[in-house]
């Protein structure tokens, strides 16, 4: 019998779950959630960890082996984790659960907001797979989980940059009073951070690199590909100051509108929809304060992304460090 | 009035009931070696992807494509269609693989599987394909979908036509199967047909170590359904389920469930006894050698 199937030549691979958001050059460090939660977990016995069938793809893995009787699977049943998680905190625990960042909101809110966030409990969700992570489509691409969360009162919402900010965010999310949610990057996790004069701060923003002609407000990888971009632009005369935004809520407007109130060009980045972001969070901050500034927005379209590989898909929607320095670089132009 | 157009008269395909058993186990079987052929090429086009759990369903698969459904290979939307269901979006290369067999798609498209700008894309979605009924993937899904297209044919009068719902043993972890589950009894669907791949495994390793769901017939009788358990990778066992299950089918009647016990990389005796992974590890040199004994395990059967 013959086979009536062909092989082709090599395409352009998915690789959908293990895609790595480091740009080359860019050191990595490897599960640093997993194993901040140890040393945490080493001071700290209230520490307990849950997941929802998902350890090995949120870095639980590496607390469940050096901790397992602290440890808790719960299935692929991302809602009874959450109410498990309000439950244990409730007896005194300190929990993390993880899970993907679509599976925690779309799925779980309903258990997050009211098992959580209004008993004010010390539950630390860590999500991953924030925004465009994934080359799965939508199913996996949580482009609106921030979008979701923000109107849930008390809840602690942090995107952070790298392995230095999930490193430091780890015993402070542990001490913050109420629930948060942590946009998680796991694996091979860029570390960039560290080569700034820069310590994590829950609830606050900072300016990690200063620049005369063009203000970056970024959150999340968005911040790594800010400062990227940022060093491209140098090469072409263009001095970008990039204030990085881990903490979406509650937002530290004073820290970022005075950055914005100047006369350099303002772009917010993020790794998530123009909708209901941080490009929203800006804007609200300013009108607020009667601050008449334009800021442009990098971010994620109002649509259903693409399935396909990382990287396409980040040059695609404008995520990529290139698209980046394209986009201001035109908008220079243009002013 | 009778529109005049040029397309060639659309065939289609029965089921195979009609014929001699014997004929439709080697149906089935010729199917299933297709399938899994076609599942490999996706898996060296990748490097990667869900190349154990495809394998694994090939015979489910091959049973309801050659020998249980209506369709019409050339017209996916046509009304009068059976519908299949797939709820684990991440088996999207093993019905790509069998919609290539069943003559939907061509074969020449199974090498873009997971490609960029491809029509077949990792996690499978209605959007994207052909014969891809819905955007599973977000698992929990598949079965609640099917609880309402079953309560839409019937509505609308459509008696015959069956609506399958394949769905992971990991989905049983998920509430929202036992939402469907409770629903599709109340409502009396009798031409719904679930179809859990029991392989033993979800992503964080064996189900009977992350959750355990079993005695998994009592609980699918229990909740009002007529429940049958096979092994998911004999022919002969799948097609007098499925015959059962169609037997007894009506729009108003038990919703019946088929539990398929199934083995992660059947048909290829390397891929079964490797370590049972969500992705399982296949070097870029063993993609021939896999081929190769696949063949020979598939000839070797058929003597
Ligand atoms: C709602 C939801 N939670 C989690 C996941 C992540 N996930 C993808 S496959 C999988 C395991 C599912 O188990 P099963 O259906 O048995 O598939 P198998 O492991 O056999 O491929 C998980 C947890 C998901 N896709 N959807
Ligand atoms: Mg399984």
């Amino acid at each position: 019998m013959t086979t009536t199937a062909t092989k082709s030549a090599q395409p352009l691979r998915s690789a959908a779950m293990i895609a790595s958001i480091a740009d080359a050059g860019v050191r990595t460090t490897s599960a640093p959630f997993g194993h901040a939660l140890n040393a945490l977990a080493a001071v700290d016995p209230r520490i307990v960890g849950l997941t929802a069938d998902l350890s090995k793809y949120t870095d639980m893995h590496i607390f469940a082996a050096e901790y397992p009787d602290r440890f808790f699977e719960m299935g692929m049943a991302e809602q009874v984790m959450m109410m498990a998680a309000a439950g244990m905190a409730q007896t005194g625990l300190v929990p993390f659960a993880s899970t993907y960042s679509v599976f925690a909101t779309r799925r779980a809110y309903d258990f997050i907001c009211l098992d959580m966030a209004e008993p004010k409990l010390n539950v630390n969700l860590v999500s991953a797979l924030p925004g465009l992570t994934t080359g799965y489509g939508p199913s996996h691409q949580a482009t609106e989980d921030i979008a979701i969360l923000r109107g849930m009162p008390d809840l602690t919402i942090v995107d952070p940059c790298d392995a230095v900010d999930i490193e430091q965010a780890v015993p402070q999310l542990a001490a913050c009073e109420g629930p948060t949610y942590t946009r998680l990057l796991r694996g091979a996790v860029p570390r960039i951070l560290d080569d700034y004069d820069y310590t994590f701060e829950l609830g606050k923003a900072k300016v990690v690199r200063p620049g005369q002609d063009v203000v970056f407000v970024a959150s999340g990888l968005m911040t790594m590909r800010g400062l990227l971009a940022a060093e491209e632009l140098a090469k072409r005369g263009v001095d970008v100051c990039v204030v990085h935004a881990p903490t979406i809520k509650p937002f530290d407007a004073d820290t970022v509108v005075e950055q914005i109130d100047t006369d350099r060009m303002a772009f917010t980045l993020e790794n998530h929809t123009i909708v209901g972001g941080l490009f929203e969070s800006v804007a609200g901050a300013l009108v607020k304060r009667g601050v008449g500034r334009q800021v442009r927005a990098i971010g994620l379209p109002d649509e259903f992304l693409d399935a396909g590989a990382l990287p396409t898909l980040h040059d695609r929607y404008g995520l990529s460090t290139q698209a980046v320095v394209n986009r201001v670089l035109a908008e220079l132009v243009g002013r | 009035m009778t529109i005049q157009t040029d397309a060639p008269v659309a065939t289609i395909h029965e089921p195979a009931r009609a014929l001699p058993l014997a004929e439709r186990v080697r149906r089935v079987r010729d199917a299933a070696y297709q399938i899994r052929l076609n599942v490999l090429v996706e898996g060296e086009a990748q490097g990667e992807g869900y190349v154990g759990q495809a394998l694994g369903v090939a015979d489910v698969l091959a049973t309801i494509y050659a020998d249980q459904m209506r369709f019409q290979p050339a017209n996916t939307e046509w009304a009068e269609r059976d519908r299949f269901l797939l709820s684990v979006g991440h088996y999207a290369l093993a019905i790509y693989a069998a919609l290539a067999e069943a003559g939907v798609l061509p074969h020449e498209e199974l090498g873009t599987y997971a490609a960029d700008g491809s029509r077949l894309p990792m996690s499978a979605m209605c959007t994207y394909t052909p014969g891809v009924e819905i955007s599973g993937g977000s698992l929990g899904h598949g079965l609640g979908l099917g609880v309402g297209q079953a309560l839409g044919l019937r509505h609308q009068g459509m008696a015959d036509q069956k609506v399958l719902v394949l769905f992971g043993d990991g989905e049983l972890d998920e509430g929202s199967t036992w939402e469907a589950a409770m629903s599709a009894a109340h409502w009396k669907l009798g031409n719904l047909i679930g179809i859990v791949d029991m392989n033993g495994l979800q992503a964080d390793g064996r189900t009977e170590d992350v959750l355990s769901n079993e005695p998994q017939e009592d609980r699918w009788r229990a909740f009002g359904w007529h429940t049958q358990r096979v092994d998911g990778n004999d022919p002969l066992e799948l097609i007098r389920a499925f015959d059962a299950a169609v037997a007894l089918a009506a729009p108003t009647g038990q919703p019946h469930m088929i539990i398929c016990d199934t083995r992660l990389g059947k048909g290829v005796p390397r891929l079964e006894s490797r370590e049972k992974l969500h992705f399982m590890k296949i070097a870029a040199d063993e993609w021939d050698p896999c081929r190769v004994e696949l063949t020979a395990s598939y000839t070797a059967e058929e003597k």
